[in-house]
């Protein structure tokens, strides 16, 4: 497997206390999915995404990407933050080349690296804007640009769009989803939406806190671009709903 | 408009005043000088060409003391605010240094270096140096952690991250010391050149004393004054045009 989390645990002591904010994670991740994990606040979804992309270290068990053991932040791997984290300093263009200047390439180069992506994320009139210029759903794109433009294998999302409001927000997710197809990229995405989980997601990994383990892997079988209000769209979603009981089993009708 | 006829207004109620105290106090003009004689003795200061001289002479000093300062403070509060171990032992030689006043160093200076340009230099220095390195190494503790999980994530490397990151990211915290520091210096130039120099606005005092013009002493304090008010606009003037580069909005920060 690409990634391989195998009996991964996480325990913070607060105060003499200890938490365990992830309990016993085995998951296995392909090469070109869309994975979710989805749960309530406290159910160790951001814990792990962390652990993956090599900010936190765990305390037990092992993750592995590529055969190798994850020890630190790497480039192949890029983490989009909720907040966007973009520098508020630098221009949109500057921003985006942020990633690019430590490969060692032509300035030349860069731009045009930096153009291509701010162009597919469709913000190429604001390319001399500086972030605060920008609304909250054009930052987020200014984010995603800056992780494709150093062309990683995996992008880690950690509820990217958290702070947007409904209708951005469903629009981002076209929009991800969209480019997610064309680019190719292994992406783990956290998030509490249900409805974002099935719009977006191959496999939705459903985790419950206390301690933070795995429920269940829903697969979502859809295919081509998801409709929202089509009835497979909300069977799936009425299963993941019914998965956090917060909907009886024996309600959901199986049509095949 | 407003302001303008506000400052206007204070400054007239000020001189009316002051004529007003004059001029039923029956004070003798060596002791208390009357508005019009500090406008004559300005004009004699103008004519002997003293005056001119003599900002120059301190507009130098403050120049080279502030810049050594500057660049001093900001680069080692950039690197003990990165290196928090090192500022563990650097922090409290710091707390018992700062509260001595700078004139408490002039007698070594003075022994050390003699009289001249240096000992207002040295004044000048000390007096901004720890506001500066003060403000710089909290500022640098208070960078937001994303930035610095982005710059891990993307391969930056030191010293890139005090550059790119760390720098810009502490800039508007930093900025503040600056005009702090600027203020504070500007108080005791005059101080420095009062004991350690034969020229300079400090000198002009001590002069003005010794020859019993209580005019020009006045007029010198309020050349010193209308000197500080214009460096201090400017340093503002530089902070906003900063800001704006960085593309931080300068709200409250500007409303003092």
């Amino acid at each position: 497997m690409y990634i391989e989390v195998k009996n991964v645990s996480r325990e913070y002591t607060q105060k003499g206390t200890t938490f365990k904010a992830l309990d016993k994670v085995n998951l296995n991740i392909a090469r070109g999915e869309f994975i979710c994990l989805l749960g309530p606040s406290g159910c160790g979804k951001t814990t792990l995404l962390n652990s993956l992309a090599g900010f936190e270290q765990v305390t037990e068990g092992s993750i592995k990407i590529d055969g190798a053991e994850v020890k630190e932040p790497s480039i192949k791997n890029v983490t989009i933050f909720q907040n966007y984290g973009l520098l508020p300093w630098r221009t949109v263009q500057k921003n985006v080349e942020l990633g690019l200047e430590s490969k060692g390439m032509a300035k030349q180069e860069i731009q045009d690296i930096a153009d291509k992506y701010i162009d597919i994320v469709g913000l190429t009139a604001f390319k001399k804007h500086h972030p605060y210029q920008l609304s909250g759903g054009m930052q987020q794109r200014v984010a995603i640009a800056r992780a494709l433009a150093v062309d990683p294998d995996i992008i880690f999302m950690d509820e990217p769009f958290g702070a947007l409001d409904a209708l951005t927000r469903m629009k981002m997710q076209d929009e991800i989803s969209a480019i997610c197809k064309n680019q190719q990229k292994t992406i783990i995405f956290v998030t509490h939406d249900i409805d974002e989980s099935v719009f977006l997601a191959d496999r939705i990994v459903i985790m419950t806190p206390n301690p933070g383990k795995i429920k269940t892997i829903v697969k979502v079988d859809l295919c081509g671009t998801r409709d929202r209000t089509s009835t497979d769209f909300l069977k799936v979603r009425d299963w993941v709903f019914a998965e956090f009981e917060m909907k009886e089993k024996d309600q959901i009708d199986y049509f095949i | 408009m407003k302001k303008i006829s506000r400052i206007i207004g204070g400054f007239a109620i000020m001189i009316i005043t002051w004529q007003l105290i004059f001029q039923f106090g029956h004070y003798n003009q060596a002791l208390f000088p009357s508005p019009q004689g500090v406008v004559k003795g300005f004009k004699e200061l103008m004519t002997q060409g003293v005056l001119v001289d003599d900002i120059y002479d301190s507009m130098i000093r403050f120049l080279i003391g502030y810049s050594i300062s500057v660049v001093l403070g900001i680069t080692l509060g950039l690197i003990l605010g990165w290196f928090r171990g090192i500022w563990g032992f650097i922090n409290p030689i710091v707390q018992v240094l700062r509260p001595i006043s700078p004139m408490a160093w002039l007698p070594f200076i003075v022994l050390w270096f003699g009289i001249g340009d240096i000992p207002a230099i040295v004044i000048i220095f000390i007096a901004a140096f720890f506001p500066i390195l003060l403000s710089t190494v909290s500022a640098v503790g208070n960078v937001d952690q994303t930035y610095l999980k982005i710059a891990k994530n993307f391969g930056i490397k030191q010293p890139q991250i005090l550059t790119k990151i760390i720098l810009p990211a502490t800039f508007p915290n930093i900025a503040t010391g600056l005009h702090l520091a600027l203020g504070t210096a500007w108080v005791f130039l005059v101080a420095g050149e009062m004991v350690g120099a034969q020229t300079g606005l400090g000198f002009l005092i001590i002069d003005a004393r010794n020859n019993l013009r209580a005019d020009m002493l006045m007029a010198a304090m309020i050349v010193i004054g209308v000197l500080g008010l214009l460096l201090d606009s400017l340093i503002r003037l530089l902070e906003q045009r900063i800001y704006k580069r960085w593309g931080i909005v300068a709200n409250e920060r500007s409303a003092s």
